[in-house]
């Protein structure tokens, strides 16, 4: 790619010798960081390397224990995002900063909105919303609530917003995380465009084929250091992925050919409506097999949500069958759901999967508290309850900070992901159903994920891998399920699977 | 038909009676509610209201000057309130309740001590709210009483819409209302635009505490014309069920308020004349709300990050 | 430095300490209080000590506190289960009333049945009025606080209204229910309270309550109803996601913490209160389970010990006109205390964020070992304890 926008005598940004710590803990410890006019400069490290707090620091919402910001050749104290923003600097948050019931345009003019004497202007608000974003070619609805908009045009806004207060500096925070193929082209697209207009662009990812697809420039950080900054025509995807862990890693996910046995799971004609009464899922079916990996690919907000809630009973269907060894547990409770053979890592570990506040050993035992020899007449049986956690740690490589009886909310990602498995592994139902299960995780504990999905497929469970990271889905899947408008659309093997076609299936594409 | 008229003016005056303070408190209570920020601790803030709005009267001889002192006393416990939840980041539910306790044991303690050991302040006619329109309308006919009962309420009633109208404004056509509401619904947001949440927060929770003082303010200085200890009993709490009721809307706590008043003026109209029981009368204003939520209003949304401190990152 | 952290540390992990701070600041507002009006801190502060430290002054505290340790004990539960039950008042009210029906028009019965019976009828009565609103919320999405604000005064008017009923009322002239007989109340004997020098309304009540105490404290932590509620009541999503039935779980909630202070209506009522008036105002004993269960940290021995603190401050406060100090002086001195208790949040964050770097420093440090070893790779059997083994054999 060639680096023509790149004015490599005009740096915007310097960072110059960054540290940051929170008390005892150093989140970054001399990182050099310099951007120039018109480049697109990536950021890469693992989850808690140390990026978002460096970025936080260019964007004045904490201040660096030591070192140097210069934009354009000046140094500046940020002592809030206000004065980030007066320097041309806008950030988009990995976690959307968008106020839900509010509209595209409050949403963008807030903070800086337009008035007429003591009244807001809002007409001249939208007005300019819908300058800006035809100036850019972001199409976007002025008027649309952003709960009623998709993930897509809500990173739309974002970038308006930004746009919208001058910025010439524009941080994006792991911006693909929940876009689709197609999304993230266009969005590398967008960036493309912006740095030709003379923007220039940091965009912070652990995702190395897009540093490669789009990035001028990549700086590594591991482990709160600064290992180092290349160009990225001159490395290769693992040299980066070396660099960013340390050590060789191999993305392969070692999977034995498999025969795959009986049916498990089988959804028929399944319908339902979402939480506004629109129909989402429209006639859905699938099966999976015993040793047997299905993964769903889409875009979020198909209906994957939906089926995996109407399969663990959390969701009502309004037609169709959901069968579990025969079994229909369509309408019933989750309970009933479990006790005939399903079992799920939910996707929100913390909302669905752990009680954050319950010690990990109660964790442990969560739809089993009632049973022997947990439980006996109503009473809880503390000592089988507390060799079983001192068990399932020493077996899954748990490490709950010193005692299983410490709350769950005080583990890390990882850990709270590995109560979890150990959890659903030792429930042991033929039915395993996965959602997202390493989002948030770093290459250590995605390894560590990917390897018991795969164990417990060798060992005869039928798997159903619901993930937005399609990288996920391709290299676990031995079926790849499109899933469209509340449909699968399209049934790939997982070995003849590409990410092209995949794409534009989920896009609506229709079959390959 | 002339009773029914009468009847009708009676009630029209009570519901404005009974509401007027119910409606401060509410808007009072918007103000915090919407900017992310628990208040139970308007009763509290009402009863500080109620007192030295009396107190204030009672020896300036004016009733303004008293009515505001009374929203002033209730600011002082909203700065308490904002303070310990927004500078602090204190659970809100407990600080409310402290605000509810220390409320009413500070006024009533220095009742006692200015005024000897007695706790009931009354006041004189010329110290209590006029009644802006009194002797306009002729009471001679059926008409004229009725406008007389609806329209010669108290200046505190004609403010009370006044209120209605400006806090409605505030929150849905400026600059500091569109802030207020988006920080009550994601401070991070806020925070990443450069809007001072933190700063936001503790002048709603203080406006909050000043609109509750001028609420307790109209019990004392309008209705009952004294200060007793129980001169506020649980409208603070009625003003914050209006609140969820309205939706955390100004105008949505007003329909609520207002039918309160409605329903507690049916108590004063039926009561005695009808053979009722007036305990069970007393009741419909509560059993009233309950059916209307069930029948009519069902969930309210609340916003996002109501109750939940906001932390600074450093 | 290392010292001064330590500290707060050690106040951040010990809640009994928070709660000592709190109590001591109340005390020294209170004083501040008494200085400007000109009354002797000593006398005031003297006068409370001296009135709950006699034999009689204790026995006082006990009576006075067993239906805040009750109330109290309801919305510690209410808490634990994720509720805020405000409305412990309102259930407080009913259970009261229904004891008194039941005692008034029983009163036939010998005391071995009637107490029983009146205790039953106060508990499901709370536990009826709990319920309501828990259907409210369940089946309607009706916000709980709300609901309870209003069934608090329905109570309250309902309380009134069946005060006023003809075979309830006293024949005389008195605006209240008829008094209970001998047989229905808690008292002790007669000759237990001369000899010891008691209150005149010395009764049993607070051992009932301290044995509700303890069956709350084991339904809390030693059953799976207990697991199931708090589970609900801090995660709903991970507990439904878990197979526990939420609604019932509410439901079950609201019953049980209607029921606690339902039957601190009957320990009341049967103890100190011998009849029930038709007031003009709520008493406050739901508001005051509150302030109790919120300075006993949401425990029920915590509630035992805060409603006894509860009880002697507005016994000795009582007393305080004495010595020309207001009584309202106590409820300063507790509305300080919560509020501090409220703030100390603080020295726990203090002290959560010092252990949350020492924690992340200490993670930090394993990465960093770690990244020199080579993580399992993903293995092909896949069974948890195979691939242990192939850890360890690296």
């Amino acid at each position: 790619m060639g680096k023509e926008h790149v004015d490599m005598n005009t740096p915007v940004i310097e960072m110059r010798n960054i540290v940051k710590r929170f008390g005892d803990f150093t989140a970054n410890d001399g990182i050099n960081l310099t951007v120039h006019k018109g480049e697109i400069h990536a950021i890469l490290g693992e989850n808690g390397a140390g990026k978002s707090t460096l970025m936080n620091q260019l964007y004045g919402l904490i201040k660096p224990t030591s070192g140097d910001i210069i934009v354009r050749g000046q140094k500046i104290e940020m002592n809030n995002p206000r004065d980030a923003i007066a320097a041309g600097i806008g950030m988009v948050h990995q976690h959307f900063m968008l106020i839900q019931p509010f509209t595209v345009t409050e949403n963008i003019v807030l903070g800086t909105e337009p008035v007429s004497g003591i009244k807001l202007d809002m007409v001249k608000a939208r007005q300019n919303v819908l300058e800006i974003s035809e100036r850019y070619g972001l199409s976007i609805d002025p008027d649309a609530r952003i709960e009623d908009i998709s993930v897509g045009m809500q990173q739309r806004v974002e970038i308006l917003k930004a746009l919208y207060r001058g910025a010439d500096i524009l941080i994006l925070d792991e911006p693909t995380s929940s876009l689709t193929p197609q999304e993230i082209l266009e969005l590398i697209q967008i960036m493309h465009k912006l740095t030709e207009d003379g923007k220039s662009i940091i965009l912070i990812t652990h995702k190395l084929k897009e540093i490669k697809e789009s990035a001028d420039f990549c700086t590594i950080i591991r482990l709160g250091k600064y290992i180092g900054t290349v160009d990225v025509d001159t490395v290769t995807e693992s040299d980066l992925a070396n660099m960013m862990v340390g050590r060789n890693v191999t993305f392969k996910v070692d999977k034995p050919d498999m025969e795959p046995g009986e049916v498990v799971l089988e959804v028929k004609g399944l319908h339902a409506k979402d939480y506004r009464g629109v129909e989402i899922l429209k006639g859905l079916n699938l099966t999976v097999r015993r040793n047997e990996i299905v993964g769903i690919a889409g875009i979020d907000g198909n209906g994957q949500t939906e089926l995996v809630e109407i399969i663990t009973g959390l969701k009502k269907a309004t037609a169709g069958e959901v069968l579990v060894n025969g079994v229909n547990v369509c309408n019933k409770t989750p309970h009933f759901g479990f006790e005939h053979g399903v079992s799920s890592i939910p996707a929100d570990r913390q909302k669905h999967g752990l009680v954050l506040a319950h010690s990990v050993e109660d964790n442990l035992i969560l739809q089993n508290y009632k049973k022997n020899p947990y439980a006996k007449k109503g009473i809880l049986q503390r000592s089988p309850i507390y060799s079983h956690a001192q068990e399932a740690v020493a077996k899954f490589d748990i490490r709950p900070g010193g005692s299983e009886k410490r709350p769950a909310g005080t583990l890390s990602g990882g850990n709270q992901q590995k109560v979890i498995i150990a959890r659903e592994v030792y429930n042991d139902k033929d039915l395993l159903i996965a959602v997202n299960p390493t989002r948030g995780l770093d290459v250590g504990a995605i390894e560590y994920v990917h390897g018991y999905l795969v164990g417990q497929r060798n060992k005869g469970k039928a798997i159903l891998l619901v993930s937005f990271e399609l990288d996920e889905i391709m290299s676990l899947s031995d079926i790849i399920d499109v899933i469209f408008d509340g449909r699968i659309v399209s049934r790939v093997p997982g070995k003849e699977a590409d990410e092209k076609t995949l794409g534009l299936m989920m896009a609506g594409g229709g079959k390959a | 038909m002339t009773d029914v008229i009468n009847s009708l003016g009676i009630l029209l005056f009570a519901t404005l009676a009974y509401g007027t303070p119910l409606i401060y408190a509410s808007l009072g209570s918007c103000f915090s509610e919407v900017s992310g920020v628990v208040n139970i601790g308007i009763e509290g803030m009402m009863t500080a209201g109620a007192f030295t709005g009396t107190v204030v009267a009672y020896f300036t001889g004016s009733p303004w000057i008293g009515f505001l002192c009374g929203g002033l006393a209730g600011m002082l416990f909203g700065a308490l309130h904002a303070l310990a939840t927004v500078r602090l980041g204190a659970d809100q539910t407990i600080a409310g309740t402290a605000i509810n306790m220390l409320g009413p044991g500070v006024v009533i303690m220095i009742a006692r001590v200015l005024f000897d050991s007695t706790d009931t302040i009354p006041l004189t006619t010329e110290q209590r709210m006029p009644r802006l329109l009194a002797g306009v309308f002729d009471t001679g006919t059926t008409f004229g009483r009725f406008m007389d009962n609806v329209f010669s309420t108290y200046a505190s009633t004609y403010l009370v819409f006044v209120a209605v109208i400006i806090v409605w404004f505030v929150f849905y056509k400026t600059r500091f209302g569109l802030r207020m509401r988006a920080c009550g619904e994601h401070p991070e947001a806020c925070e990443t635009l450069g809007i001072n949440v933190l700063k936001t927060r503790f002048l709603c929770v203080c406006l909050s505490g000043f609109l509750s003082g001028l609420g307790g303010a109209c019990v004392t200085m309008a209705i009952s014309n004294q200060f007793r200890p129980i001169s506020i009993v649980g409208q603070g709490f009625i003003a914050i069920a209006a609140v969820i009721f309205g939706k955390f809307r100004p105008h949505g706590a007003l329909v609520g308020c207002l039918l309160f008043g409605f329903c507690s003026g049916l108590k004063t109209v039926l009561g005695g004349s009808s053979g009722i029981d007036t305990q069970l009368i007393s009741m419909i204003p509560y059993v009233v709300t309950v059916l209307v939520l069930i029948l009519f209003v069902g969930k309210s949304r609340v916003p996002s990050a109501n109750g939940k401190p906001f932390i600074k990152a450093r | 430095m290392k010292k001064k952290r330590s500290v707060i540390e050690i106040i951040s992990t010990v809640r009994f300490l928070h709660i000592l701070l709190a109590i001591i600041l109340g005390f020294a507002v209170g004083a501040l209080f008494l200085t400007v009006m000109g009354i002797s801190v000593g006398d005031a502060y003297g006068k409370l000590l001296d009135s709950v430290t006699t034999v009689k002054g204790i026995s006082y505290v006990i009576v006075y506190a067993t239906p805040y340790v009750m109330t109290g004990l309801s919305v510690a539960f209410s808490f634990k289960t994720g509720v805020f039950n405000i409305g412990a008042e309102g259930q407080f009210v009913v259970g009261s009333m229904a004891a008194a029906v039941t005692g008034i028009l029983l009163k036939a019965l010998p005391k071995p049945v009637l107490i029983p019976l009146c205790f039953i009828a106060a508990m499901a009565a709370g536990a009826l009025w709990g319920i309501i609103v828990g259907i409210l919320k369940t089946k309607w999405g009706i916000n709980e606080v709300l609901a309870m604000i209003m069934f608090n005064w329905i109570a309250f008017y309902l309380s009134n209204y069946i005060a006023g009923l003809p075979g309830i009322k006293n024949t005389g002239t008195a605006e209240a229910t008829q008094s209970l007989t001998e047989n229905a109340r808690t008292l002790l004997s007669k000759e237990t309270i001369s000899r010891l020098g008691l209150a005149p309304t010395a009764n049993w009540g607070i051992l009932v309550a301290v044995a509700a105490m303890i069956l709350v404290w084991f339904i809390i932590e030693k059953t799976t109803l207990g697991y199931e509620l708090k589970a609900v009541g801090s995660n709903r999503f991970a507990a439904e996601y878990g197979g526990i039935g939420v609604n019932r779980s509410i439901l079950t909630a609201l019953a049980i913490s209607g029921a606690l202070a339902g039957l601190g209506g009957a320990l009341h009522l049967m103890g100190m209160g011998n009849r029930i008036s038709i007031f003009s105002a709520q008493e406050g004993f739901g508001f005051g389970g509150i302030v109790v269960a919120l300075i006993g940290c949401s425990n029920p021995f915590g509630a035992l010990a805060a409603g006894l603190f509860y009880g002697a401050l507005t016994y000795g406060g009582s007393k305080l006109n004495l010595v020309g100090a207001p009584t309202q002086l106590t409820s300063v001195i507790i509305g300080t205390v919560v509020f501090f208790i409220a703030i100390s949040v603080i020295f726990e964050r203090l002290g959560g964020g010092i252990r949350a770097r020492r924690n992340a420093a200490a993670r930090e440090d394993k990465q960093k070992r770690e990244a020199q070893k080579t993580p399992p790779e993903a293995a092909p059997g896949g069974a948890p304890d195979q691939e242990k083994k192939e850890g360890e054999a690296k």
